[in-house]
């Protein structure tokens, strides 16, 4: 048992390190640190940097364009990118679709959408939620009917995140009315361009527009863009879903939250003195901090487990992840709350949409807090996470 | 970085979860608790033979030269069986006093005792108003041409009662809550001039509280500095904390393991009652908060060997809250699934909710240590 990374490892961490130091725009980390939006501009002006160095799509095979990274060093890459902090790889293409294609995908659709996937030619959007199926997934609506080469879609998906930019979308469709639940369904890759695809903003209680619903009427879409087998879709969903297991926890966005605590709380006031210096407030400042090292421990030993016996067998403590990464990163913005006080009132109307330089930076913390109840509900919520847990670990 | 265990801890696990489980279930620990002093020499010896008792040792001195992680996955096994045996106070506490402060005379004097199970060891450092402060020391040590005089009350001392040594922290110089002028030393539990009032504890361990008056004792009884004792007890008490760490995360396995059995197996409404999703939840919580235990005792595990007094000190504190934290919840929660029969002393489970109670209590709880993480400036 050792704690301490390799000769090698710590010198992979400096140099990326390094990397991001001379690479990562000044501005987009600022507005990162400072909790606003970034442009859709200065996210692909990011990720193409990345993906000239070669770290674009880092986790896919080689030939592919991955970097055959150990598990240790991709854990070292997202820690140092999310303490950075920088924007992660759009995930819906990088995490998302691309290992459904290049796993399940035939070969003509390996050669025309990964690349675009690495160099953000093409931004995907996930056509998953629908109004009527949410953690139950399987009971979703939407359909292919197939007719002729053309499959002819109808329905509504929901939750579709920053379809507003998405040139793709990747979506889950019924193609067997007859089959039971997870039976019949398919899984189609579209252009966001077709005709009878319409978008519409879903604005959320922190007034910002991530997410989108998302209209198919009579969507004509060639049948070689179904991924893999008709039927098969679920499988490759839940494919998609397990992929990313150690990412999640996002301990280093946590990190880099607290340093952002610490050095607000040392600024604002309160009782003639700091609030840093107010016993309680650090007692529970040092008590999310303890969780968060609890947690980053807990993500070592999945990580090194991976490392040693592979992403067969996950390693129970995976599921944690999901939960106390979430609820840490929900408790960071609420101590920034506690920090700013009566100051989190004044609302910017005016938005931020990553253009709004006007707008005090005060005004992005309460915001910010609303938004952050979303973790603990996307990616399958919490309880659907206890669900988890309760069958593959505890048998109940 | 590697959480896995070497070819020899996994052999060293086997072997001692083995001794436990032949010798160790709940009826057999009913009937040691029983036996004069609240534990089994049988046990003891056993656990000797082993070769468990020698673990931290060095060579030189007749042990095994393990380390930290050896002794976790010891008071991990000794936790999953509630065991009663004084291996904290005699092999973590007494032999660590002996392996970072005791001179050549000394350890040759009391380790081979330690190591063939012919001695034990108690630590009389709890007074009346220390609780948690380990310099907080009232008790005096004077000095009497070469040997020392010791007068005091000391508390609560685990294994006080049988043990053939005493470690005693007493005060050389200084004020009750200086940092400086503390002293520790070997007394043996026999000598002239002590009073032991002995009793159990709510976990089925047994205690004393120790009265000192005018005990003498040579030169020779000093282990390191009389003066400058703390950093080497702050460095021991460290030690057993961590190990308390381990041990909860044994004890808080188990009772969610027991805990489990039992939701598959009682049933209520014509189902098992770990059918119904409130209860399935209850219980995915505690394997979250077990887990995150589980995480921290191994961090503590490998801080205890840091160089940095500091940087060890703030790392097993921050362990030891994350530890309290979760053994609170999951010993708790252990009796609420069970329902009634949780509250009876003849289930096991009360037994684990008991114990890994009386951890959170022992060496700082959750708010002291919460304190020392904050006082530290935190850990991110």
């Amino acid at each position: 048992m050792d704690l301490s990374f390799s000769k090698e490892e710590v010198a992979f961490r400096e140099e990326v390190r390094a990397f991001f130091r001379d690479n990562v725009p000044p501005e987009t980390r600022r507005k990162m640190v400072e909790g606003r939006h970034l442009s859709k501009d200065e996210m692909v002006t990011w990720w193409r940097i990345l993906n000239k160095k070669g770290w674009g799509v880092s986790h896919w095979p080689k030939e592919y364009g991955g970097t055959g990274w150990s598990s240790v060093q991709h854990y070292i890459f997202n820690e140092e990118l999310q303490a950075h902090p920088a924007p992660q790889p759009l995930a819906f293409g990088v995490s998302m679709v691309g290992p459904v294609i290049y796993t399940f995908g035939n070969e003509a659709q390996k050669k025309q959408y990964l690349p675009r996937i690495a160099s953000v030619d093409d931004w995907w959007c996930q056509g998953f939620s629908e109004p009527g199926s949410g953690s139950d997934l399987a009971s979703l609506k939407t359909k292919a009917e197939r007719k002729g080469d053309k499959y002819i879609i109808n329905g509504q998906k929901t939750w579709t995140t920053l379809a507003q930019y998405a040139d793709m979308i990747f979506c889950l469709c019924r193609t067997d009315p007859a089959a039971k639940k997870q039976m019949g369904i398919s899984f189609i890759v579209f252009s966001m361009k077709s005709k009878g695809v319409t978008v519409r903003p879903i604005q959320t209680i922190d007034g910002g527009h991530e997410v989108n619903e998302v209209f198919f009427d009579d969507v004509e879409v060639p049948v070689e863009n179904l991924i893999g087998e008709e039927n098969k879709g679920w499988d490759y969903a839940k494919f998609l879903l397990g992929n990313e297991r150690t990412g999640i926890a996002r301990v280093g966005v946590s990190k880099e939250r607290i340093r952002r605590i610490r050095e607000l709380a040392s600024k604002v006031e309160s009782g003639g003195k700091p609030v840093l210096q107010d016993q309680g407030f650090r007692e529970r400042l040092a008590a999310v901090e303890i969780e968060l090292k609890a947690l980053e421990l807990t993500q070592l030993r999945v990580v090194a487990d991976e490392g040693k016996h592979g992403k067969g067998k996950p390693n129970p403590a995976s599921s944690v992840l999901k939960i106390k990464g979430s609820e840490i990163q929900q408790a960071t913005t609420e101590l920034l709350m506690e920090v700013i006080g009566p100051f989190a009132a004044p609302y910017d109307e005016h938005g931020d949409d990553g253009s709004n330089e006007a707008m005090d930076w005060t005004a992005q913390i309460a915001p910010s807090y609303f938004n952050n109840r979303k973790v603990s509900i996307y990616g399958g919520s919490n309880e659907i996470q206890r669900n988890i847990i309760t069958k593959a670990v505890l048998g109940l | 970085m590697d959480f896995d265990l070497s070819e020899e801890q996994r052999l060293l696990k086997e072997s001692v979860d083995g001794l436990l489980t032949d010798a160790y279930d709940f009826e057999q620990r009913k009937k040691y608790m029983a036996e004069k002093g609240g534990w089994s020499k049988a046990v003891w010896s056993k656990l000797a033979e082993q070769g468990l008792l020698g673990l931290p040792f060095t060579e030189s001195d007749g042990g095994f030269g393990a380390g930290g992680v050896e002794t976790m996955i010891v008071m991990e096994a000794l936790g999953k069986a509630l065991v009663l045996e004084p291996y904290l106070a005699t092999v973590v506490i007494g032999g660590g006093f002996l392996r970072h402060g005791g001179s050549a005379g000394q350890k040759a004097a009391h380790i081979s005792g330690i190591i063939d199970g012919s001695k034990t060891f108690a630590f009389a450092q709890l007074e009346k108003n220390s609780r948690y402060d380990l310099f907080d020391v009232a008790t005096t040590a004077k000095k009497k041409g070469a040997g020392w005089i010791i007068d005091g009350e000391k508390f609560v001392v685990l294994n006080g009662e049988n043990a053939d040594t005493l470690i005693v922290t007493a005060r050389t110089a200084g004020g009750q809550r200086d940092r400086s002028g503390i002293g520790v030393f070997l007394v043996p539990g026999n000598a002239k001039g002590i009073a032991k009032k002995a009793y159990p504890t709510q976990d089925g361990l047994h205690a004393a509280d120790i009265t000192f008056t005018g005990v003498e004792v040579g030169a020779d009884a000093v282990i390191g500095d009389p003066e400058n004792g703390l950093a080497l007890i702050e460095r021991v008490v460290d030690e057993a904390r961590t190990a308390l760490c381990a041990e909860a995360v044994g004890a808080m396995d188990e009772s969610l393991k027991t805990t489990v059995e039992y939701l598959k197996t009682r049933k209520q409404f014509g189902v098992p009652i770990g059918s119904f999703q409130t209860l399935q939840h209850r219980a995915a919580d505690m394997f979250v908060a077990l887990e995150q235990a589980r995480s921290m005792s191994m961090f503590a595990t490998m801080a205890s060997e840091f160089d940095d007094a500091k940087e060890r000190a703030t790392a097993i504190a921050a362990a030891k809250v994350q530890v309290g934290k979760s053994l609170k919840f999951v010993g708790q929660q252990s009796i609420q699934l069970h329902g009634g029969i949780g509250m009876t002393m003849e289930a096991k489970i009360g037994h684990y909710f008991k114990r890994l109670t009386m951890i959170e209590n022992t060496f700082g709880d959750t708010d002291y240590h919460l304190r020392r993480v904050t006082d530290q400036g935190g850990l991110v």
